[in-house]
């Protein structure tokens, strides 16, 4: 048999199971109305916690992005200063980091379309449940019990199958929301402890210390100066005779008071 | 005839599209039975695209069921396959004790 015939008779085997527990059919409708709200309730959930995915992505391939950049400015400068070997390490960093961009840019659009289509589906269902209920009271107060049983197998048929699609929907945006969050936490983390670098197999620490040994001396005494001028607001003004001192271990021998107080 | 996209809601599909559609259907259900991936996505591709250009959707306050119903567009072979072996329909969203 075809695969859609299976599926819509399997939806509505489920309908009928559960119509034949229910005694009273006017009780039905109240029950499945009262399910129908929680359903409502669950999807608008859902649809915000994939939204939060959402941005939370967005925000890891921003800061992912800036990496790249970095990398890619990293490979300039290392190769203004004639060091192909550190550009390159550069580069291939970048590469790592991109690689790890374009998977999350992936999963990003995976989230848009998601969240669409949820956000559809909490429209689509919010109107049937509002269409369910005045038929329910239509049913209710127009038809005899033998009657109304017609009209309402049709009405909980009808809405249980909505409900059905919108149940499997959900459950599988939470799944691939769970599956989200337990790889945007690592990343977060990685970005976090500035291990990213190492992660993607880089010796982008090296690279970074590298260039600012070749071309960062000067700037680093031109920071030590600034640093000492500002110690030297509450410190005595002796620090800023020795402007030009080649070796950065002043750093540690500066007064501790200085920047933890206020 | 009422055809539901899961997910994406039901659809008036009549016509050649129909014709087309149970042709897909039978497309599908040879790939799911062989375990055929290429041909299984290219079936179900087909069949989402032909129903979202070929079909009407169906008022949004209509409550009818569908008489065909087509997986998630995005729905894998195993997915599918475990749907058609046990039945599942995850939440029990039909909500009855």
């Amino acid at each position: 048999m075809s695969v859609m015939k299976r599926v819509s008779l399997i939806f509505r085997a489920k309908a009928n199971k559960a119509l034949d527990r229910m005694e009273d059919p006017r009780e039905t409708l109240d029950y499945s109305y009262q399910q129908q709200v929680e359903m409502l309730t669950r999807v608008r959930r859902g649809v915000a916690d994939v939204a939060t995915s959402r941005k939370r992505v967005e925000l890891q391939m921003n800061q992912l992005q800036k990496e790249v950049d970095r990398r890619e400015g990293q490979a300039r400068d290392a190769l203004g200063k004639g060091r192909e070997d550190l550009a390159r390490a550069a580069l291939q960093n970048k590469s790592s980091l991109q690689g790890q961009l374009n998977d999350l840019q992936g999963q990003y659009s995976a989230l848009q379309e998601q969240e669409e289509k949820l956000t559809m589906a909490s429209q689509r269902l919010q109107a049937r449940v509002d269409a369910f209920r005045t038929r329910k009271e239509t049913i209710k107060a127009t038809y005899t019990a033998a009657e109304a049983q017609t009209r309402i197998n049709e009405a909980f048929s009808g809405i249980s199958e909505e409900m059905g699609d919108i149940g499997l929907a959900i459950q599988r945006a939470e799944d691939k929301t769970a599956q989200m969050q337990a790889r945007a936490g690592a990343i977060d983390e990685l970005l976090a402890s500035g291990a990213l670098e190492d992660h993607v197999g880089g010796n982008q620490d090296n690279i970074q210390a590298e260039l600012d040994r070749i071309g960062a001396g000067s700037d680093i005494d031109a920071e030590l100066a600034q640093m000492k001028g500002e110690l030297s607001a509450s410190a005595p003004r002796q620090l800023e005779a020795n402007p030009n001192g080649d070796s950065p271990a002043p750093v540690d021998d500066q007064p501790p008071q200085a920047g933890d107080g206020s | 005839m009422i055809v539901r996209i899961l997910g994406e809601g039901q659809f008036q599909v009549d016509g050649d599209a129909a014709t087309k559609l149970a042709a897909l259907d039978s497309e599908l259900d040879a790939a799911v039975q062989a375990s055929e991936e290429a041909a299984f996505r290219a079936a179900l591709d087909a069949s989402v695209r032909l129903i979202r250009e070929s079909g009407t959707r169906v008022p949004d306050d209509a409550i009818v069921t569908a008489d065909f119903i087509l997986p998630f567009s995005d729905a894998t072979l195993a997915e599918v396959r475990q749907l058609l072996t046990d039945g599942n329909i995850s939440g029990d969203s039909v909500g009855l004790p």
